[in-house]
């Protein structure tokens, strides 16, 4: 595997000058090509992916054959892995294309590099939200009744249908930005600015909206207090601010290692610099939370008590928030070092930490005991069944799928492509880059 | 990544076949996958599939509907019922009051609401739920649903709790496709043939009263009540949600809820609060009625009230 010279397409990547109705089915088809072609490691991980992914498609078509009664969901907790997994996907996806407010903030253009990896993360995130939903639904079969003015959109007044419409929005905002970048590059033709940079600020708003909408989702929920929470919204970006730049230092690391594909060090002191600031802003928020909770006392607190005690003899969640406060905490305390970012592996554990933390406090964290105790005060306990934990791990391969393909593709592509448009520029800040905001 | 430099004849070759070779193994595995669609019965016929929302279609299209419903349940359970449609009644306001100083906890509400509503047998899901209440508390927390000895119990009431019927219902808010809304009357139905099942109404609902069809109802042939309304009690579909509806197939016809007539010592009163002399206005103008959780702004349609 040899790391390909920005400036230049791939192999199979250049045309002839002619129609776009003749030019785009055959960009597309080297896509295909591109992205099915590559070393042993990288067949063995795709294979690996597709297999876990089949498993999921096999579990997930069991369910939506015989009935979500092979989950381990009641009347009285009614979602579970897979919405704490749409939830955390949703700030994955938003995550991974906020992080680039820096470049813009500070005029980072090594950042710009990093944009386009935030945009096809969002890409492949977003991918696993809307798979999360309909492995969520009780009759996927019925998804057309959804479609805006096929079926019955309850919109502006179901919450549910703004969360539609800004996630299928994010999506194609997204595609269309990496899809034209790709596609200017395929014709041999500079991209026009006027095309993309526009929808690149549009999508950085857009990111904040996506998860403020499901954040509203729970936290419009007036029989539900442990949602009924004003900071969810704030919680759910500042969280997201912690797992876009986690996931995406772990893919830089791993691109070096096993790609030899590098990306500058001012990116990774930048992304470091912004987790150093945003994990503890996430554990100072979940702490006014547990603070709000436990002082206040009554019964309002009962969800919060049995999500980090236990609530008279259940506890199924206690060593969940645990494990998560103590890995959003270590992580917090390896990220303190001011040189962090120049020891790979240090960061890589405190990315991995860190990420791993949120997806257990904003996932199952947040989910479950919104539903524990019960509105009638019922406590149901729930643990995933086997079939969850399968379409759940094979969403995840899906989605991992979809980022390494478009990776595969996009990256030689595109970071040529905008180092070439941000040439001059380059240049002439390079020192100021190095030096860091 | 990409190789940059041009592949070997042979080498490509080889490649090509590799290629072929994981593009076969990988179709295989994704029709593995996919096998349990080949074994199971199909969830939903075409004409269930592009069947419109209730609201949208004629009565000519409704009563095709109902026909071919009835084939199927036939199909499918072996019983011969008949799906009817019964409309709301305009100048008809529906309230419910229960008595909580005479209900003694004895579920035959619940029994009946089991019975009549045709609900899966093995789970024995009803929609109402009976809270053991301890005296001098009205915390719901306190509360106990699997009490399991004689009632009542020295020291306790009870508290029966079905759907509320909000004025302001948090679950018709959240549907994503309208698959629930409040009728003229005050229900609140759900349009089981339009409900895609994401759950959002049950985490919604304030007081527990949605429950969700894990799989296909069972009950035998000779159990099904085959008086059956499409808006209430007809044998919900696998994968929708299904609620209350005070047995609109019964009262808008006149009679009581099965709730109602099953209760043995006659703590529920049911009726038109927009007719002067029915109980239910009675006891609303006479008694110092109060609703659950009524600080969450639902204004349910469903009383209660102590007596003693």
């Amino acid at each position: 595997m040899s790391a390909p010279t920005p400036a230049t397409a791939p192999a199979g990547l250049t045309s002839p000058e002619s129609g776009h109705w003749r030019n785009y089915p055959r960009f597309l088809w080297n896509l295909v090509k591109l992205a099915t072609d590559g070393s042993l490691t990288f067949y063995a991980w795709m294979t690996v992916l597709t297999a876990i992914a089949a498993v999921g498609l096999h579990s997930w078509t069991t369910q939506f054959t015989q009935g979500m009664i092979h989950t381990h969901m009641t009347d009285q907790v009614s979602w579970g892995l897979y919405i704490a997994n749409f939830t955390f996907s949703v700030g994955l996806a938003a995550g991974a294309v906020m992080m680039v407010i820096p470049a813009y903030l500070y005029h980072d253009d090594e950042m710009h590099d990093l944009t386009i990896i935030g945009e096809l993360l969002a890409v492949a995130a977003i991918s696993m939200c809307l798979m999360f939903v309909v492995v969520d639904l009780g009759r996927p079969d019925r998804f057309w009744h959804m479609i805006p003015l096929i079926g019955r959109f309850h919109w502006p007044i179901s919450m549910l249908t703004w969360d539609v419409l800004v996630l299928n929005g994010y999506l194609v905002l997204n595609l269309h930005i990496c899809g034209y970048l790709l596609y200017m590059r395929f014709l041999g033709r500079r991209p026009n600015p006027k095309w993309y940079v526009p929808f690149v600020f549009l999508s950085i708003f857009w990111a904040i909206s996506i998860h403020t909408v499901t954040a509203f989702l729970y936290s419009g929920l007036g029989g539900r207090p442990f949602w009924n929470t004003a900071i969810l919204a704030p919680r759910f970006i500042v969280s997201a601010f912690v797992t876009g730049p986690a996931f995406i230092l772990a893919t830089l690391f791993f691109l070096r290692r096993f790609a030899g594909l590098h990306i500058g060090d001012g990116p990774v002191k930048t992304l470091t610099r912004v987790l150093q600031v945003t994990l503890p802003i996430d554990l100072f928020m979940v702490g006014s939370e547990v603070f709000t909770e436990f002082y206040t006392g009554g019964s309002h607190v009962s969800a919060a008590q049995y999500l980090y005690f236990g609530l008279h003899g259940k506890s199924a969640l206690v060593p969940w928030i645990w494990t998560a406060i103590a890995f959003n905490v270590t992580a917090a305390l390896l990220l303190a070092r001011g040189d962090v970012h120049e020891r790979p592996k240090r960061l890589l554990a405190a990315c991995s930490l860190a990420f791993a933390g949120v997806w257990i406090e904003k996932g199952m964290g947040l989910i479950i005991p919104g539903f524990v105790p019960s509105t009638l005060h019922e406590l149901v306990e729930y643990k995933p069944s086997l079939l969850e934990w399968q379409v759940t791990a094979g969403v995840w391969a899906a989605g991992l799928l979809v980022f390494s393909a478009a990776l595969k593709v996009g990256l030689p592509v595109l970071r040529g492509q905008l180092a070439e448009s941000h040439q001059a520029t380059k240049v002439e800040e390079h020192a100021a880059v190095v030096e860091g905001p | 990544m990409t190789a940059t430099t041009p592949a070997l004849p042979e080498d490509s070759a080889r490649r090509g076949l590799l290629k072929a070779g994981v593009a076969l193994l990988g179709a295989g595995a994704f029709a593995r996958a996919l096998s349990p669609l080949l074994d199971a019965k199909p969830i939903t016929s075409l004409a269930g599939f592009l069947q419109g929302h209730y609201k949208e279609l004629t009565t000519i299209e409704k009563k095709a509907m109902f026909k071919r419903l009835e084939a199927e349940t036939k199909k499918d359970y072996g019983a011969d019922v008949t799906i009817g449609d019964w409309p709301a009644e305009p100048g008809v306001q529906f309230a419910y009051a229960l008595n909580l100083s005479i209900c003694i906890g004895c579920r035959k509400c619940s029994e009946a609401c089991h019975e009549e509503n045709n609900h899966d047998r093995p789970s024995g899901n009803s929609y109402i739920r009976v809270l053991e209440m301890e005296q001098g508390s009205m915390d719901l927390e306190r509360g106990n649903t699997t009490y399991d000895h004689a009632v009542p119990a020295p020291g306790k009431y009870y508290m029966p709790v079905q759907c509320q019927q909000c004025e302001n219902a948090p679950c018709v808010k959240v549907c994503p496709v309208e698959a629930t809304w409040q009728e003229q009357d005050g229900i609140v139905v759900v349009d089981y043939n339009w409900c895609i099942g994401c759950r959002y109404c049950e985490a919604a609902c304030p007081y527990h009263a949605r429950r969700f069809n894990w799989k296909k109802p069972e009950i035998a042939a000779a159990e099904i009540n085959p008086n059956q309304g499409y808006l209430s009690n007809r044998i919900r579909p696998q994968g929708v949600v299904e609620k209350c509806h005070f047995c609109l197939h019964r009262t808008r016809q006149g009679r009581l809820p099965a709730c109602l007539e099953a209760c043995p010592t006659g703590a529920r009163v049911f009726g038109n609060v927009l007719d002067q002399d029915s109980e239910i206005r009675w006891v609303l103008n006479n008694k110092r009625v109060f609703v659950l959780k009524e600080e969450l702004g639902t204004r349910p349609r469903f009383f209660y009230f102590f007596d003693k």
